[in-house]
């Protein structure tokens, strides 16, 4: 059985894809709305390089990625080796060679990477603009309206997903979370930009 | 030469994998196996089921191995069809 294969039978036979799914949104939100903090942060703070800005995102960014996959990794490893125990426990063998061990072995690795990379993706791939423009690229707007443009579009999509999967208007769900974004933006003015 | 004809065993497994995939699993370990998966009892945990296996050699080690790789437990071994056949060079 190939990798992938593997991966999808261990999630299936400990019903945790769910799980995983809902980490990527869940983080994957968290990475977008956090870059667009930042970023709008930066944008009421006048006078800020954009190496600065970018170390900023960066670092935070890469904190949101251990973060996410150091707390999904203890907690998912402690709720498959409960399970495991209680399931051998109800069929009173020792699993250990089986395919539920070899779950509570790799599903928690696969649940921290999805939990890790999914904030991370999402902040690499809004503070882009910042980092062509930093490089020379001509960016046609600021990189920084640039990279809160791609935030507010990555915000909308997840709310997109997030629709689709549980079947209502994907229009309704993308507009939920896009209006979450306008209200941190709000927010955010209101804190810091006044 | 003796070869291993058909078993029905009696299996205690977890929900998942499930009856087909199961059965599906069992009968990739041989070329020409038939397999009758029946779920015998649902407990909250568990499943009892019953399993008949066809096959013109079976290979029990090896069914064996791929009940326990499932994390199923073989409670017995209920009936066993053995047929002597001459060897064919």
């Amino acid at each position: 059985m190939d990798p992938l294969s593997q991966i999808k039978f261990l999630l299936r036979i400990t019903r945790t894809h769910g799980i995983a799914r809902r980490y990527f949104v869940v983080n994957g939100f968290d990475g977008a709305l956090t870059m667009l903090g930042i970023i709008i942060g930066f944008v009421f703070s006048e006078s800020a390089n954009l190496t600065v800005i970018i170390n900023a995102c960066l670092g935070a960014a890469i904190a949101l990625g251990v973060s996410g996959v150091s707390s999904a990794y203890v907690s998912e490893q402690a709720e498959r080796k409960r399970a495991l125990s209680k399931l051998e426990d109800a069929m009173m063998v020792d699993l250990h060679d089986s395919a539920h061990a070899a779950a509570a072995r790799w599903v928690p690795v696969f649940i921290a990477l999805v939990n890790g990379l999914s904030p991370l993706f999402f902040s690499l791939l809004i503070i882009t603009p910042l980092w062509l423009s930093n490089a020379g690229v001509v960016v046609f707007i600021s990189p920084l309206y640039m990279a809160i443009i791609i935030a507010v579009l990555l915000i909308f999509f997840l709310g997109v997903f997030l629709g689709r999967i549980s079947n209502i208007s994907w229009l309704r769900s993308g507009i939920q979370t896009l209006l979450i974004a306008l209200v941190t933006i709000l927010l955010i003015y209101l804190f810091v930009g006044v | 030469m003796a070869f291993l004809k058909r078993l029905v065993l009696d299996v205690l497994k977890p929900h998942q994998p499930n009856a087909l995939e199961f059965s599906c699993k069992l009968a990739e370990v041989g070329n020409d196996y038939h397999i009758v998966l029946t779920v015998l009892e649902v407990d909250e945990n568990t499943e009892t089921i019953q399993l008949v296996i066809e096959g013109d050699d079976i290979d029990f080690e090896a069914v064996q191995s791929t009940i326990t790789s499932m994390s199923g437990s073989l409670h017995s071994i209920d009936v066993v069809e053995v047929k002597s056949e001459p060897k064919t060079e």
